[in-house]
């Protein structure tokens, strides 16, 4: 019933329209309206993107539900309209939506100022964000991907910490800086074909050193918004600067647009500079996981110890898409562990977005009690709040990936690919085991067990119902994921295969 | 006299130059009207100075009607060689009307509140875009000189409009001084070029140039005649009286000088470089090249330093210009409608910004403070927003029509394997959004230090809301104006 509605631009549209109707709604007057409509808005958005996933027809890796239209052309240069998902850009879309309802739910009471933007800002970015996915059309890309800046750097300046300001000039400038050079390749890139299709820039013939200069403008691009060491330093003050809203999509949504970024543009564009620079890519994330996880483990704010074990777990994805040349064999041609680390990289990708929203929920529903981040200022949660706690001990498990949560999957596969590429990367990945139950057990056994630290915690109240509703659909989704990965395998397996299939083949005009 | 029949290439016949009046017919109704303005002018009192603000407005009206309709198809010389007509001058003549009349609506209750809504300001007003419309058709060394005295001894006028304000006459005489400078400096490069030429006429001069490319002296004119355009843009380092200018003269005036004339002052340097000194190409590309860079850097890393609102956005004037150059600089058709394009669009975000400052302005607070700001989305969410579009749009921040500018302005620095420059524009466009971001985060982050709401004219209002929806829509459908600066360029 669907075959003949613009799926993509409902779901892109939607949302943006809601967003700006709940503007419409005016002052904290008709806050009530304001969150009734967005609520609305959210929960029809996210019901729009569900056929994307019933209709979607896994044995196809091209691009589906296409929306081809022209947009226009300037100068020489032609613009299109063009919408369209694989297995990969999928999933990260009903992600989106789901998690827009969530936010919507968690920030129902917390916001009392302004409630209308607040939650109109989250609309439209969630609009935004399915834009980025789902374009494929570079110039379109690039405008969605920055738009979505504007709604992000508000929320963080409006709702934000005391240090909002420095934090999100800082995020904006950041990712700025790096999308302009991306923007710059894709100009130069159009004066050669005429358009910005993507499509047709994978197919595009680029000389190796081209190919380089390319794939570092991109990679400013994504490795910002990954991120990536070192240019991470930017995530932990959004994130601790920013309301619980913000923080969530942060972790759960922007995050993945870097590591989108590499599967849609890096690597097919640039497959050869990428099988060249693939060493450095590899260091650096070693470095994000390794590293960044000892960071994670003299935090003192919790906020800021979820943000850097993000960091952490995004160098995961980064690793598993940059060791396919390390696995692949030119005798045998087998891609099959090549899909493998991919996938489980994708994996990952969603699993951390249910996680680390979790995470970052968690944060939220004890700081809106007790209006503080810092682990010393708690202690002994779970003898006032036990319900929070048996939620906070799930998902913090799942951080650490333990097997049966979504946690353990997508590690579980990037290792195995790692192994099979070099053991030496397998056993620095396979550390973040350690690391990361290290860190996030410490927290929550100096947060949640032992004596009841002080008043503040002896008065603490435990989840209401809302809470609890947008905590267990979290915990449902990490479990479930955790123990049949299969659904979300399915849909992105032979997407993934055909993006290997076409990455091992260079570019280089002969 | 004499000169002037001496330089005539064939003395025409006085019936054909009378036919060919009806080109220059929106020129010749302008010059009435104005005229009538200034008499009718004399029997209003201040309580019925609205006929004169009326008449003003009915005037660029009735232009934009007249030259869209008589839009020229091809191009016309007329009057022995010293006027044109053509699909670009037209184009540029409609957006000079547009952006002045909306300059007269945006500045009226703001005169009104300092006691100098007077006639002189409509008269000046409207004499200065005839001075811009024969600018943007002139053909001829003369006519180019005619038009931007014309332009400047209004502007020179108008600044000082505010008599018994010390700053605005500092402005003035500075702006007086500094651009009689230049217009020498322009005098005597044209008769540089006369001299080697034979010719003011820029047809003739262009196919003498071709001939004799190497002539030292062509050059040396070539370099003053940049150097006059280059002060009429603002372009570093000829820069020095803008910032001044803009801080010193009534919002009104600032609004009026920063819009239309960088229209005129575009087309002086399409027709000066390209329509007369083309093959010169070579020469004036690396000028335009390094008065670009100067003028991204200097513009936008002295913006940041910057507390007073109008002052920060003539230096951001100053990083624009740099851009325009930039699109002009590569000498292609391509770069020439991106410039184009950045022009008028840029025109477009300038008016909103000033008509802004002016709707926050009332009897006795001029509101041209970046403090000012503070706290703006508590006491009218709708023109927070509508300040938020004109900044992000100015910083090239997609969905505005400020991205599609620069985007095409890059296209063509590219397009010519200028890779490096696109670079350094890009990178000079990052340092400049941090400080259309600190306006944003006055606006939105802070609290403000008065609560009461805006109180403005509904015409204002509805005004200063259509200009930030334009802005948002041609930046979702730039094509509506680069449709059309295509076809003419």
């Amino acid at each position: 019933m669907f075959e003949s509605w613009p799926l993509l631009s409902l779901v892109i549209w939607t949302p943006i329209v809601g967003g700006m109707l709940v503007l419409a709604t005016g002052g904290d007057k008709n806050a009530t309206e304001a969150r009734v409509l967005a609520l609305v808005f959210s929960i029809i958005t996210f019901a729009l993107s569900i056929p994307l996933y019933t209709e979607f027809n896994s044995a196809s890796g091209s691009m589906q539900f296409i929306e081809h239209h022209e947009w226009m052309s300037l100068g020489s240069l032609r613009f299109y309209y063009h919408l369209g998902v694989d297995g990969i850009a999928m999933p990260l879309i009903l992600l989106t939506t789901f998690m827009t309802v969530i936010i919507v739910i968690a920030g129902w009471e917390v916001i009392k100022f302004k409630a209308a933007q607040y939650m109109a800002a989250f609309l439209i970015m969630s609009g935004l964000m399915v834009g980025v996915f789902s374009a494929l059309d570079g110039a379109l890309f690039y405008v969605f991907w920055e738009a979505m800046l504007i709604p992000m750097f508000l929320v963080i300046g409006v709702w934000g910490g005391p240090r909002r300001v420095y934090a999100t000039i800082k995020f904006f400038l950041y990712t700025f800086l790096g999308s302009v050079f991306m923007l710059v390749a894709f100009i130069y890139m159009a004066n050669k074909t005429g358009s910005f299709e993507i499509l047709e820039l994978h197919s595009l013939p680029l000389t190796k050193t081209e190919q380089m200069f390319i794939f570092i403008a991109f990679l400013l691009a994504f490795s910002v918004k990954v991120p990536m060491w070192p240019v991470h330093t930017w995530l932990p003050d959004a994130h601790v600067e920013a309301p619980t809203g913000g923080s969530v999509v942060l972790a759960a949504i922007m995050l993945k647009l870097g590591a989108y970024g590499f599967l849609r543009f890096s690597l097919p564009i640039t497959p050869d500079a990428s099988q060249e620079l693939a060493w450095l890519m590899i260091t650096l994330s070693l470095i994000a996981v390794v590293y960044i996880g000892f960071v994670a483990l003299v935090q003192q704010d919790m906020k800021k110890l979820i943000a850097y074990s993000s960091i952490s777990h995004m160098g995961f994805v980064t690793l598993g898409f940059f060791i396919v040349w390390s696995i692949y064999s030119p005798v045998t041609h087998d891609v099959k562990m090549i899909v493998t680390g991919i996938n489980g990289a994708v994996v990952q990708m969603i699993s951390h977005g249910f996680i680390s929203a979790a995470m970052f929920l968690v944060v939220g529903v004890m700081y809106d009690r007790i209006h503080s981040r810092q682990i010393a200022d708690y202690g002994g949660v779970a003898n006032t709040m036990p319900t929070f706690a048996a939620f906070a001990v799930l998902f913090a498990m799942a951080n650490a990936g333990l097997p049966g949560t979504s946690g353990f999957v997508g590690e579980f596969l990037v290792i195995l690919a790692a192994f099979k590429a070099n053991p030496w990367f397998a056993f620095l990945a396979a550390s973040t085991l350690i690391i990361g139950a290290a860190y996030t057990l410490w927290m929550v056994k100096r947060v949640f067990f032992g004596q009841v630290a002080n008043e503040k915690v002896q008065g603490l109240t435990d989840i209401n119902a809302r809470e609890f509703f947008f905590l267990s659909v979290l915990a449902v989704m990490v479990l479930f994921f955790g123990l049949y990965p299969a659904p979300l395998l399915e849909v992105m397996d032979e997407s993934v295969t055909n993006l290997v299939r076409h990455i091992l083949q260079s570019k280089i005009p002969q | 006299m004499e000169f002037i029949a001496a330089y005539l290439p064939s003395a025409m016949t006085n019936d054909a130059t009378i036919a060919q009046l009806p080109l220059a017919m929106p020129e010749i109704i302008l010059l009435c009207m104005a005229c009538i303005v200034l008499v009718v002018d004399l029997f209003l009192t201040d309580k019925t100075r609205g006929g004169t603000y009326i008449l003003s407005q009915i005037t660029l009206v009735a232009l934009i009607v007249i030259t869209t309709m008589t839009f020229a198809k091809q191009d016309t010389i007329a009057f022995n060689g010293t006027f044109i007509r053509d699909g670009m001058g037209d184009l540029l003549k409609i957006f000079i009307y547009i952006a002045t009349f909306a300059v007269f609506l945006y500045s009226k209750s703001y005169l009104k509140a300092r006691d100098i809504y007077k006639g002189e300001y409509y008269v000046l007003g409207l004499f200065g875009v005839l001075g811009m419309m024969i600018m943007v058709s002139a053909q001829s060394f003369l006519t180019i000189y005619l038009g931007l005295e014309l332009l400047s001894l209004c502007m020179y006028a108008m600044v000082a409009l505010q008599r018994d304000s010390i700053i605005a006459s500092e402005s003035a005489m500075k702006y007086f001084v500094l651009g009689a400078i230049a217009s020498g400096m322009l005098l005597y490069g044209m008769s540089m070029i006369y001299g080697a030429t034979g010719s003011l006429e820029l047809s003739t001069i262009s196919s003498e140039v071709a001939a004799q490319q190497q002539n030292i002296i062509l050059i040396f004119g070539l370099v003053f005649v940049v150097v006059g355009v280059a002060f009429k843009l603002g372009a570093v380092p000829f820069h020095m009286w803008l910032p001044d200018v803009y801080q010193g003269s009534p919002t009104a005036v600032t609004i009026f000088i920063g819009s239309a004339p960088k229209i005129a002052a575009f087309a002086m340097m399409m027709r000066l470089l390209v329509d007369g000194l083309g093959a010169l190409h070579v020469q004036w590309q690396d000028m335009l090249m390094i008065m670009a860079i100067a003028s991204m850097a200097i513009g936008n890393v002295v913006a940041i330093a910057q507390t007073n609102l109008k002052r920060m956005l003539a230096y951001s004037t100053i990083s624009h210009v740099g851009f325009i150059m930039l699109g002009v600089m590569t000498a292609t058709k391509e770069g020439y409608a991106a410039s184009m394009f950045y022009t008028i669009t840029y025109t477009l975000m300038a008016l909103g910004a000033f008509g802004m400052i002016m709707l926050m302005s009332r009897m006795g607070f001029e509101s041209d403070k970046l403090d000012d700001l503070r706290g703006l989305n508590h006491r009218s969410p709708w023109f927070a927003f509508m300040m938020l579009i004109f900044m992000f749009s100015m910083a090239g921040v997609p969905p505005f029509v400020g991205f599609w500018a620069k985007l095409q302005v890059l296209k063509s620095v590219v397009s010519i394997d200028l890779i490096w420059l696109a670079l350094i524009a890009v990178i000079f466009s990052i340092v400049g959004a941090f400080y259309y971001l600190r306006v944003i985060k006055l606006m939105y982050f802070d609290t403000p230090q008065e609560t009461s709401g805006i109180e403005a004219a509904s015409d204002l209002r509805l005004l200063l809301s259509v200009n930030g929806i334009v802005v948002l829509a041609l930046g979702l459908y730039p094509q509506l104006i680069m449709g059309i600066i295509t076809s003419v360029i």
